[in-house]
């Protein structure tokens, strides 16, 4: 395709789509309930979280589709709110393909480059390109119900692109295959979205999909975006109880905080753990108010119960029961029981020299006081 | 052994099928053999063989110009009710606007109303237009009755289509009338042609407004056969009835074909 855009790529400063203060009432059901969201020029951007949270619902207000009930859509710096869909230059790759089915694979690529009154010559070339940017030269003049659910799905995602929209919007685009061609097509999306310097918003509610191929993710929970930021982000500082359970594995340790110095300590009689001073400051959190410790399972290690009293500083421990251990070829994950009767999960390298735990023992876990993130517990 | 009880069973059922059939169809094809009679009467069993009825209608004016005064009514009936019941469809299948299903319901009483008062309310009305007698009252009065089966139809075709496809096309930049040519349109278009199909039939071979629009200089084959009728008992009628029999049926066929149409998902 022929480089890059008029608009992608260009004023990289402006967002390429700016969401404040968005809201979506069906009937009195709050579906978006006040979501703020800026997409830089060339971003990936993917919505994430569980079914009904509001994010078909958000992307069909970007495209126009549905009309907000309060706050406003940027595109490009300009407010969409009075856009029809057809003037708003976004393209959106649907879970259902919604390719026409009365047109030829090539046709359906050339619609939008007819609908904006390319040239003949040059609306060939242009499909061309698209073909081969999805590989599927050659397949041009298949009808859609001659064409596998990846090769539809590629289709669509060329129809999408042809135009050089300002937006690209895809909604679980990749739900409706399976697990191997699902992750074949995650790479083959990113790089082309990234190959074209295509501004994406990506809904999808499989966690592995968003860390794979997004910049940074929103997390999505009763139409409010719960925490946006990178993968990493997600995974090692989640900001609530929700993020740290939505993504990835967790261990929580439900207490009460009481600050000490620039830390504190999370106390659950008679046990009591160590939280770091960046940890304590990001959650920000009074004294005496009930809180979580959040471990990740790799950040876990077994120790025998013998260990003793003898800890080094700068180590938090948790006595717990071995229910089960697994093993996942290079990995061995532990599941066991906490004192208060909550599920724990502990993932070993194997020939990590950790301790050879069997179902049944009484074990301790312990972590560095660093790796354990404090979150408010909004049950507690 | 499962089978043996059900044989019997299922014998009935045959029969009883049969005889159904039979007493539908009997009183419409027995006047396919009465068209071919060599007597001058109209009777059953027919008497002989002979075409003659046939060469009588097409040479006689008065049929031809019923033939030729069917025809276009009915075809102008079919074009200007599938372009009313198709709109109809769309505004009550995709609009939301108050009163909508009163509309709904008003666009389809033709369906309900009976004939004879529809027929005495157009009448009416018509002649004090100065329209009653013309090819163009008949014409919107056909329409009238015709609509419905349009509407029905094309609705049909229309809640089976995928919504997300026009708006696909919406969001690749079609306003909403490019919208409809290019992609609605063509996916409804079984519908729209079953629809225009009925349409025509629906008009070919009414009878009761036509009797109370057309007059002498002016009649439609139908009605043609009724003033027949009651005046000679010439077996002329049976072949023509045969003639109207043959469109219909084959309208019918057609409409059965345009159906299995639908575009492949
Ligand atoms: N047209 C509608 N009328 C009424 N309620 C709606 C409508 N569309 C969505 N909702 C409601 O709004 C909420 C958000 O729906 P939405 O489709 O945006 O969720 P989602 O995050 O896309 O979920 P999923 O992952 O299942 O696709 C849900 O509670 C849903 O029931
Ligand atoms: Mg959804």
């Amino acid at each position: 395709m022929s480089a890059r855009s008029r608009h992608w790529g260009a004023a990289p400063d402006r967002p390429a789509l700016a969401l404040r203060n968005l809201s979506k009432v069906f009937g009195d059901v709050p579906a978006v309930d006040g979501v703020d969201l800026e997409v830089r020029q060339g971003e990936f951007i993917t919505l994430l979280g569980p079914s009904g949270s509001g994010k078909t619902t958000t992307l069909r207000m970007i495209a126009g589709f549905t009309l907000q009930s309060g706050g406003t859509i940027e595109i490009d710096g300009v407010d969409m709110g009075h856009v029809p869909p057809y003037r708003r230059d976004v393209g959106m790759v649907f879970q259902n393909y919604a390719l026409f089915p009365h047109m030829t694979a090539a046709e359906n690529i050339a619609f939008p480059l007819q609908m904006r009154r390319v040239g003949r010559p040059e609306i060939k070339r242009r499909v061309a390109d698209a073909l081969g940017l999805v590989k599927l030269e050659g397949l041009g003049q298949r009808y859609p119900r001659q064409l596998s659910g990846g090769q539809q799905q590629r289709i669509a995602f060329a129809r999408a692109v042809v135009f050089n929209p300002r937006l690209l919007l895809m909604d679980e685009p990749l739900g409706a295959l399976d697990k191997k061609l699902r992750e074949a097509l995650q790479l083959e999306v990113m790089h082309i979205s990234r190959q074209l310097g295509a501004t994406v918003v990506y809904v999808t509610h499989d966690q592995d999909e968003a860390l794979v191929m997004s910049d940074r993710i929103a997390i999505f929970s009763r139409g409010r975006i719960e925490q946006l930021g990178t993968g990493e982000d997600l995974y090692e500082r989640p900001a609530s109880l929700f993020v740290a359970d939505f993504i990835g594995e967790s261990n929580i340790l439900r207490g009460r905080f009481e600050p000490a110095g620039d830390g504190g300590w999370l106390v659950r009689d008679p046990w009591r753990w160590q939280v770091g001073a960046a940890a304590a400051a990001r959650a920000s959190l009074e004294g005496g108010s009930a809180a979580a410790l959040v471990v990740r399972p790799e950040r876990l290690r077994i120790v025998g119960v013998d260990a003793g009293p003898g800890l080094a500083t700068g180590v938090n421990a948790v006595d717990a029961i071995v229910r089960d251990v697994l093993y996942l070829g290079s990995m061995r994950k532990f599941e066991l029981v906490l004192p208060d009767g909550n599920a724990a999960v502990v993932r070993q390298q194997r020939g990590g020299g950790g301790h050879e735990g069997r179902a049944g023992d009484r074990v301790r876990l312990t972590w560095a006081v660093d790796d354990g993130v404090l979150v408010a517990d909004p049950h507690g | 052994m499962t089978d043996s009880w059900r044989q019997p069973r299922r014998l009935l059922l045959l029969a009883l099928g049969a005889l159904t059939v039979f007493f539908l169809m009997a009183p419409t094809l027995v006047v396919v053999p009465m068209s071919v009679t060599a007597s001058n009467a109209l009777t059953f069993p027919p008497e002989g063989f002979s075409t003659r009825w046939y060469e009588k209608m097409l040479t006689d004016p008065q049929w031809s110009s019923g033939f030729v005064n069917s025809a276009q009514v009915a075809f102008l009936t079919a074009v200007l009710a599938t372009v009313l019941g198709t709109l109809a469809a769309l505004g009550t299948v995709r609009g939301r606007f108050p009163g909508k299903s009163a509309v709904n319901a008003l666009v389809l009483s033709p369906l309900i109303v009976p004939v004879i008062i529809i027929a005495i309310g157009m009448f009416s009305l018509f002649v004090r237009w100065k329209i009653s007698g013309s090819i163009a009252g008949l014409v919107l009065a056909h329409t009238a009755l015709a609509v419905p089966f349009v509407v029905i139809n094309v609705a049909t075709s229309l809640r089976t289509i995928d919504r997300n496809l026009e708006l696909a096309a919406m969001n690749l930049g079609a306003d909403p009338v490019r919208t409809f040519r290019r992609v609605t349109l063509p996916l409804i278009l079984p519908g729209v042609l079953a629809g225009g199909l009925f349409a025509f039939i629906t008009s070919w071979d009414e009878v009761v407004v036509s009797i109370f629009l057309t007059t002498a200089r002016f009649r439609t084959l139908p009605v043609e056969m009724w003033e027949q009728v009651r005046q000679v008992v010439d077996p002329t009628v049976a072949a023509v009835a045969t003639t109207l029999l043959a469109v219909t049926t084959s309208l019918l066929l057609l409409v059965l074909v345009v159906r299995r149409q639908a575009p492949a998902r």
